[in-house]
Formats: C-alpha cells, sequence, structure tokens
C-alpha cells in the first residue's frame, strides 16, 4: 500500500493527465486537408437556437435547389428548432415532403451532373467530414473566375463544380493572383470584396455562422441532447465515486 | 423472505456443490498480495470495457444492416432515429477506443513487474493471445460502418497479406471475397465481428484468469507471496501478504471503475470523436472506391504497428518486410518469458539500464504512433521548414523502430550476459503503513 | 490502526447506501437501452397520417389508399346508396355498430362523419382479405338483392355501403373505421381523430 499522500499524488497527476490529453486532443485538428491554406474561424454553435433558425432559413431558401439532407428529417428539425409543424411546412417546406419525411431536393441527378459535371452531395454529414471551420471558409472563399466553366471559384476547394448561390448577400469577390512563378500556374493571394452584395461583410460573416450552424446540427442532431445528458451523468458518477472510496476506505482498516 | 433464497441455495447446492467452492476459490479465498497500486486496476476494466462493448454491441446489431448499400444509412438511423441509438453507438465506439487505452496500461503493468515470467508464463501468453483477436476483432468492428475510411483501411490492411510471395494475391482475394472490398467482406466481417471473435475473447478471458488464479498474483514487488511465511487475520494457512481478493479488490477495483466511467463519461457526452481521434472524420463519408482518402492511416491504436510497415523498404522486389515487421513487433511480446534472462520480476528492483531502456521503449512505442497517425508529416515541415519530409520521417521512423526491437534484443543481452545490477529483492511486499 | 474496531453497523450502512445509488445508476443505464426498442422515427413516418384530397372522387367513386400499409376505402356515397342503409339494418349482424369497430364520432347509420363519405378500413373481419368494391345497386351472381356495398372473394362475406357486414356470412364484425377527420371539405386526413372527439 503506498502512503496516502502519494496515492492522492498519483491520481491527481493521472486525472492531469487524462484531462490534459482529453482537452489537447478535442482542440487541435488531427487531419491535415489538401488545402494548406488556413481555415477561417466559424464560430459555429449549435447551442444558439436562433442561429441555427437562422441557417435553416438560408439553407432552405438557397442550398435545397441542389442539395439534399437526407438524413434530416423535418419534424425533428422543428422539435430541435424549436419551430412548429405549420411554420416548418409553410416556410421552410418547399419540397413538397410530408413532415415526417427526410430534406430531400428534388435536382434530378442527371440533369446536374449534365449541367454541373456532377451530383451535388448530400450535406447531411458535411460538417462532419470536413469540419465547422472548411464549410465556413467555403461559403466565405467564393471568387468570380473567368477561366472557369461556371464562372465561380473557390480557395478552399479549387475547380469546385458549384455556381455561388448566395452572391447576392456577399456580392462578388475577385482573386488578387500572386506572381506566377516559372512553369507553375499562378496561386490566388487574396480574394477582395469587387461588388458589394445586399449584407455588409460582417452581416454575411455572422449569415455563414448560421448556415455552418445549422449544418453542424443536421450533422449530429444528438449533440443538443448529449450535452444536457451529460451533465447530469457526470454529476451522478461523481457523488457514486465519491460513495465507493468511502466504502473502500471502510474495509481497507481491515488490511492495516 | 430470507429463508426462500436459502432453501433454493441448498437446492442448488445439493445438484451442483462445485458452485460455492469455486466462488470461495475464486473470490473470497482468492489471496491477492496486499500491495496492489494504480497499475493492477486495469485487469478489472479491460472486464468492464469488455461487457460493455458486448452489450452495446446486442443493441446495435438490432438495427445495423450489414449490407455494403445499407450499412452506412443504418448507422446513421441509429444516430438519428433510433431512441437513445446515439447514445448505444457512442458507447460503443468510445468503448473501443478505452478497451486499447486500458489493455495497452494493463500490457506495460506486467512488462513493469516482470508478470510474464516463471510460474505466469501461460497467463501472458494467453494475455497475447487477446490482444490479437482484440485487434482483429477492433478492425473488423471499424469496417461495419462502410465509411470511406471502413473501405480503404480494410483495402490497404487486407492487402498487406498480399505481399506474401505465391500465396498472397489468392489469399486477399480469399480474405475479401471479391476483388476489391466488397459486400462479401462486409457480411464476413459481421458474422466474425459479432459472434465468431467475441466467443473466442470470452474463452480466452477465462482461462487467462484461471491461469492467473493457479499461480497467484503477482504485485510491484515481485515479491512471490506463496513462498513468504504463512498466516494473515483471516486464514492461517494462507500467505501472510495475501488479502482475500473478496471485498478487499472488489471494493477497491469500484474506485477505478467510478474514475474510469467519469473520463468515459466525459468523452461520450462531450467529446465523442475526440477530435477525429476516436471517430474518425473520413468516415462520415460513404464508402467510395474511386476516392482515395487525403491520407489513410488506421485508428490510433493500430498506428505504431503501421509505421512499422511503412518504415521498413521493400528489397528483393517483395514489400513483405515491412509485414513480417510487423508482425514480429508483436509476436516479439509473446517471447518475453524467454527473452528476459533475469531473475528479478520487478521495475523496482531491476538495473538502471533496464529502466532506461523501458523507458525508451515506450518513447519509441510513442514515436511510431506519432508517424503512424501522420504526426510527423506535419510537425517537421511546422518545425524545420521545406525539407525533404520522406527522407526526414523515414530516418525518425526507422530509428523508432530500431528502439522498439533493440529493447528486446538489449533485454535478452542485458539478462544474458549478466550485465544487470540488481539490487536486493525484499522477502516481504513493501507497503507504507 | 489494526488495532481498531469494526463498525459493522457503519459498514452495512455505506454498502446499502452504495448499492441502492448503484442500482440506481444500472436502472438508469438500462433505461435507454429498453426505449430503444420503441418505434424509431422511421417506423413512426411510414405510420404518420395521411392526408387526402376528395376533389377528384366522383359520385359512387371508391378511391383506395394506403395507410399504416392497410388499405383504406374512401367512396363518394351516392343519395340512393344512403337511402338503402337504414333499410339493410333487419339483414346485419350489428346494424347499429354496437361492437367497437369505429370510434363514437363514427357510431351511426353510415358510419361516418359526413354522411356521403364512407372512410373505412378494407379489411374483411374474417380472415383479412380485401373485399371488392361492387357500388352499383343492381342484382349480383351473389346476391339478387344487392343494393351495393363489398363483397369478398375468398370466403363470400358481404357487407353494405358502410361496412355492416350481412347475418349469415363467415365475417363476424363489421369492416373497421379508422381515426380520420376533415381538414377541410374536400381534405381528408386519415389517422388523426378530429379535435375534441372521441
Amino acid at each position: 500500500m503506498t502512503k496516502p499522500q502519494n496515492t492522492m499524488k498519483y491520481l491527481l497527476s493521472g486525472v492531469a493527465l487524462v484531462f490534459g490529453l482529453l482537452v489537447g486532443t478535442t482542440t487541435v485538428p488531427v487531419h491535415a486537408e489538401g488545402a494548406k491554406a488556413p481555415l477561417m474561424r466559424s464560430g459555429a454553435d449549435v447551442r444558439d437556437q436562433a442561429s441555427l433558425q437562422r441557417g435553416a432559413r438560408l439553407f432552405f431558401n438557397y442550398c435545397v435547389g441542389c442539395h439534399s439532407l437526407k438524413y434530416m428529417r423535418y419534424s425533428r428539425m422543428a422539435e430541435d428548432l424549436g419551430l412548429t409543424e405549420k411554420e416548418v411546412m409553410q416556410n421552410l417546406n418547399f419540397t413538397g415532403a410530408r413532415f415526417q419525411d427526410p430534406v430531400i431536393s428534388h435536382m434530378p441527378a442527371d440533369l446536374a451532373k449534365t449541367w454541373f459535371g456532377k451530383d451535388p452531395p448530400d450535406l447531411s454529414l458535411e460538417v462532419d467530414a470536413k469540419g465547422a471551420d472548411w464549410v465556413y471558409t467555403y461559403l466565405n472563399s467564393f471568387y468570380l473566375d473567368p477561366h472557369s466553366p461556371i464562372g465561380w471559384n473557390n480557395t478552399a476547394l479549387p475547380n469546385a463544380a458549384m455556381p455561388f448561390p448566395l452572391w447576392e448577400l456577399q456580392g462578388t469577390q475577385t482573386a488578387v493572383m500572386m506572381p506566377a512563378k516559372d512553369g507553375d500556374s499562378a496561386a490566388v493571394e487574396k480574394l477582395v470584396l469587387s461588388h458589394p452584395g445586399k449584407m455588409t461583410p460582417a452581416q454575411y460573416q455572422q449569415a455563414t455562422r448560421d448556415l455552418t450552424s445549422f449544418l453542424q446540427y443536421v450533422s449530429e442532431p444528438a449533440a443538443l441532447q448529449r450535452h444536457h445528458y451529460g451533465i447530469w451523468v457526470i454529476l451522478f458518477l461523481a457523488f457514486l465515486t465519491f460513495l465507493f472510496a468511502l466504502l473502500k476506505k471502510e474495509y481497507w482498516k481491515d488490511v492495516h | 423472505m430470507a429463508n426462500v433464497f436459502t432453501n433454493i441455495g441448498d437446492w442448488v447446492n445439493e445438484r451442483a456443490p462445485g458452485m460455492m467452492p469455486m466462488y470461495r476459490a475464486h473470490m473470497t479465498e482468492y489471496y491477492a498480495p496486499r500491495n496492489f497500486n494504480l497499475w493492477y486496476y486495469f485487469g478489472s476494466l479491460a472486464i468492464l470495457v469488455l461487457v460493455n462493448q458486448i452489450i452495446t454491441g446486442i443493441f446495435l446489431t438490432m438495427n445495423y444492416n450489414p449490407s455494403a448499400a445499407g450499412a452506412f444509412d443504418s448507422v446513421q438511423y441509429i444516430m438519428r432515429d433510433v431512441e437513445w441509438g446515439w447514445l448505444i453507438r457512442y458507447m460503443h465506439s468510445t468503448g473501443a477506443s478505452l478497451f486499447f487505452v486500458v489493455v495497452f496500461l494493463h500490457m506495460f503493468r506486467g512488462i513493469m513487474y516482470g508478470s510474464y515470467k516463471k510460474p505466469r508464463e501461460l497467463v501472458w501468453l494467453l494475455g497475447m493471445l487477446i490482444f490479437l483477436v482484440l485487434m482483429a476483432e477492433a478492425f473488423m468492428g471499424y469496417v461495419l460502418p462502410w465509411g470511406n475510411m471502413s473501405f480503404w483501411g480494410a483495402k490497404v490492411i487486407i492487402s498487406l497479406f498480399g505481399t506474401i510471395p505465391y500465396i498472397g494475391n489468392s489469399l486477399v482475394d480469399w480474405i475479401m471475397g471479391d476483388f476489391l472490398p466488397a459486400d462479401a467482406t462486409l457480411n464476413r466481417f459481421f458474422a466474425l465481428h459479432v459472434i465468431a471473435l467475441p466467443l473466442v475473447l470470452l474463452l480466452l478471458v477465462v482461462l487467462h484468469i484461471a491461469a492467473l488464479h493457479e499461480v497467484g498474483s503477482n504485485n510491484p514487488d515481485g515479491v512471490e507471496i506463496k513462498k513468504g511465511p504463512k498466516g494473515n487475520r483471516w486464514d492461517a494457512l494462507k500467505p501472510a501478504d495475501g488479502i482475500p481478493f473478496h471485498p478487499y479488490y472488489t471494493v477497491k477495483d469500484l474506485v477505478g471503475v467510478g474514475f474510469f466511467l467519469l473520463i468515459a463519461a466525459f468523452i461520450i457526452f462531450f467529446a465523442p470523436t475526440l477530435g477525429g481521434w476516436f471517430l474518425e472524420h473520413d468516415n462520415a463519408i460513404p464508402a467510395n472506391n474511386l476516392l482515395t482518402p487525403a491520407e489513410i492511416k488506421p485508428v490510433w491504436y493500430f498506428t505504431p504497428f503501421y509505421a512499422i510497415v511503412r518504415m521498413i523498404p521493400s528489397f528483393l522486389g517483395s514489400a513483405v518486410w515491412g509485414v513480417l515487421a510487423m508482425f514480429s513487433a508483436i509476436a516479439v511480446l509473446f517471447g518475453m518469458p524467454w527473452l528476459d534472462r533475469g531473475q528479478v520480476k520487478s521495475i523496482r528492483y531491476r538495473g538502471t539500464g533496464y529502466k532506461v531502456a523501458l523507458g525508451i521503449f515506450v518513447l519509441s512505442f510513442f514515436g511510431l504512433g506519432a508517424v503512424g497517425a501522420g504526426i510527423t508529416a506535419e510537425v517537421i515541415p511546422a518545425w524545420f521548414g521545406d525539407v525533404d519530409l520522406t527522407t526526414w520521417e523515414n530516418l525518425f521512423g526507422r530509428l523508432m523502430t530500431l528502439l522498439y526491437f533493440g529493447f528486446f534484443a538489449f533485454l535478452w543481452a542485458y539478462t544474458y550476459f549478466g550485465w544487470e545490477k540488481t539490487k536486493p529483492v525484499p522477502d516481504r511486499v513493501t507497503t507504507h503503513d | 490502526m489494526a488495532n481498531e474496531v469494526v463498525d459493522h453497523g457503519r459498514r452495512r450502512f455505506l454498502t446499502a447506501t452504495t448499492a441502492v445509488v448503484g442500482g440506481i445508476g444500472i436502472v438508469s443505464a438500462a433505461v435507454p437501452f429498453i426505449k430503444s426498442w420503441e418505434p424509431s422515427a422511421r417506423a413512426k413516418a411510414a405510420g404518420a397520417p395521411v392526408t387526402q384530397s376528395l376533389k377528384k372522387v366522383e359520385l359512387g367513386q371508391q378511391l383506395i389508399v394506403a395507410w399504416r400499409s392497410l388499405p383504406i376505402f374512401i367512396v363518394n356515397r351516392t343519395p340512393a346508396q344512403l337511402a338503402e342503409l337504414p333499410k339493410a339494418d333487419p339483414l346485419l349482424v350489428d346494424p347499429k355498430s354496437e361492437v367497437d369497430q369505429q370510434p363514437k364520432y363514427a357510431q351511426n347509420e353510415t358510419r361516418s362523419i359526413k354522411p356521403e363519405w364512407l372512410v373505412m378500413i378494407g379489411i374483411c373481419t374474417h380472415l383479412g382479405c380485401v373485399p371488392d368494391f361492387y357500388g352499383e345497386i343492381k342484382p349480383e351472381p351473389f346476391d339478387p338483392n344487392w343494393k351495393s356495398g363489398y363483397y369478398c372473394p375468398c370466403h363470400h362475406s358481404r357487407y353494405d355501403i358502410a361496412g355492416r357486414v350481412y347475418k349469415n356470412v363467415p365475417a363476424p364484425k363489421n369492416m373497421v373505421i379508422p381515426p380520420y377527420h376533415f381538414v377541410d371539405d374536400t381534405t381528408v386526413q386519415i389517422g388523426v381523430d378530429p379535435e375534441g372527439a372521441a
């Protein structure tokens, strides 16, 4: 049996180590994406219900024409975003689905392939796959590109097949190119807003933040519930562990 | 009321008289050394995680669809449509990673305290078998969600077998049941993961504990309590330094369980993907044989072994050497009881050389993990700028591989040639009270 | 410290307390697993209420829609058909619909909310076949005095145009009326009772 002080020391340093590891691994992103340009910080927060509602409105007005959310039901969204069935069916449901059905875009896959070169992907898990910061950066990084077949390009996803649906809100950006090195094609140095849109840059960033938060929610609706239950579970377990420790101390009086 | 239970108890006892003695032999009259420390929690925690995996796994199987067409969707169905499905899924994925944390620490305890030495070689071998089966079980489990990393991870790992001369290619097709990981592969991995390997695992765990109880537990001092004086406050004939496993270690293990559950709950409820370490981002994309992920890397608990494969170059026209090296990295652990010729069990009384070597071994394991996880691929350019990444990563990784295997070579030579200077081992266990 | 006397009372108390709290923990942990067996959102969606427009159903015509995988017969009954209903009473097993096969608001002569609209689960109460619709008031091979209704091909049970079962046929009860209500005059929703009713 180690001295009580030593046990305490080991226990506390063990807990500190574990806690440090947990914080470290949850805050340091693991994967390096292809685009080495630093990502903008999205500030997305699924706990901000108002933000989720605004994001939902943006999604259904600008995105659902092409993109499905095949794992998200309207009814689930209503429940989690604090909306009534009527509000959802009247203001958000443009796909003609029933309230319990998932969000399916009516863009025909074959036509999409003809127009864009590829089927617009389902976005249910986009934030899960690419990260909130990437999605946010992507939404803020479209620019006019005369060399691209659709007239648009994106620094977060070079040669993206997607035209920019939010240009009315953001305005249009153009690229300032870096001087081309021999043999290499010119790289984008930065983007500038050449024509303003209906929103100021700050407003547009908030709008894309809302949209990103909404998509993050769609990636994992359970996030709202697990935070809520987690606190109670941990409080209970802390109490139970305390009882275990008392019980152990009592019985181990025999051992000395 | 108590009378009813006593009557039932007597009825059973008349017909199965061996059950009470078995309970006594393994619990209330199994005398374990009194000086177990923090390192001794991980065995019971491993059982706890095993039970968790089985129960959550059974409930996942109720809603999971093991076909290539339906698997990915069924996981989302569990996460969104099944009541509390998200919790069951996260308990299972977190449990899988925590299983390896616990098992690695459990194995490290065995190495530190010489628990693999005579008369416990069989316990160690059974444990190593459990480790092997656990790795296969985890690998197959990871394929089941049929995400893009599931698919590509399966493809890469199975193709390692393709490096075996002559039979390699047929072997790969035989494992997959197709020419690439497909429905056939997924279905058989499901069968193996859900029932075949768990049964094997349970059997091995029973044998592992039985083998341990035959010879008695080791302890942090490496002192054999059975060879010491007899007579403690519970039984005059049992080792003086032994205490009944039940209630003393059952109640102590509960404290370990409490802390462990707290950590597990924090992860499950507040960080279930653990930043991409426990649930990888690339697996949020459905399996696509035409879209290779930017970096194919295994889940964290396989990274050191995978790094070894990558670090050994091909020569003589074959890449099988890396694969052999990887399997050797695990095989060499089986040999610990015979590689270590020293007489002293516990690190507490071993030579300084051993302590240094073990420390370097641990660092090499982490270093290999960093290579396998792609951390070195990020850190080298970040710290050293525009250098040739492959050269430097190979340099580092090969050094780590050498240090890893070097530990075993060192240990053998150190103990075989008698270079080790041990300290005197006490007769009785040391406790501080 | 080995000289301390064991306080058995304290031990029992601590053990009992810990066992109770631990027990609460185990029961709480079991709840999500047990609840996971409840119908999932997908199952509930498949069983969700069905809204149907009645605009295109002509007089005397039957429309069949699916609700919870059941065939729902919707009939736009003619005045002639409705007039025959009271006359059929003596020939029926349960003319007053006393057996519980319909919501309270359909416990009437026409077994419906609006007299002309029949909304009914089209499953024969004998062994579960889907009866055929014979909507015309004219003699039929199985009944020279046929006044419109349903004839089941499997074992020849007969029902009137309100789904009430005739005497001396294999089926024992009237066909079931599901919960339903009128969203507006030309739209019906099957699966939900009218507000304030039944």
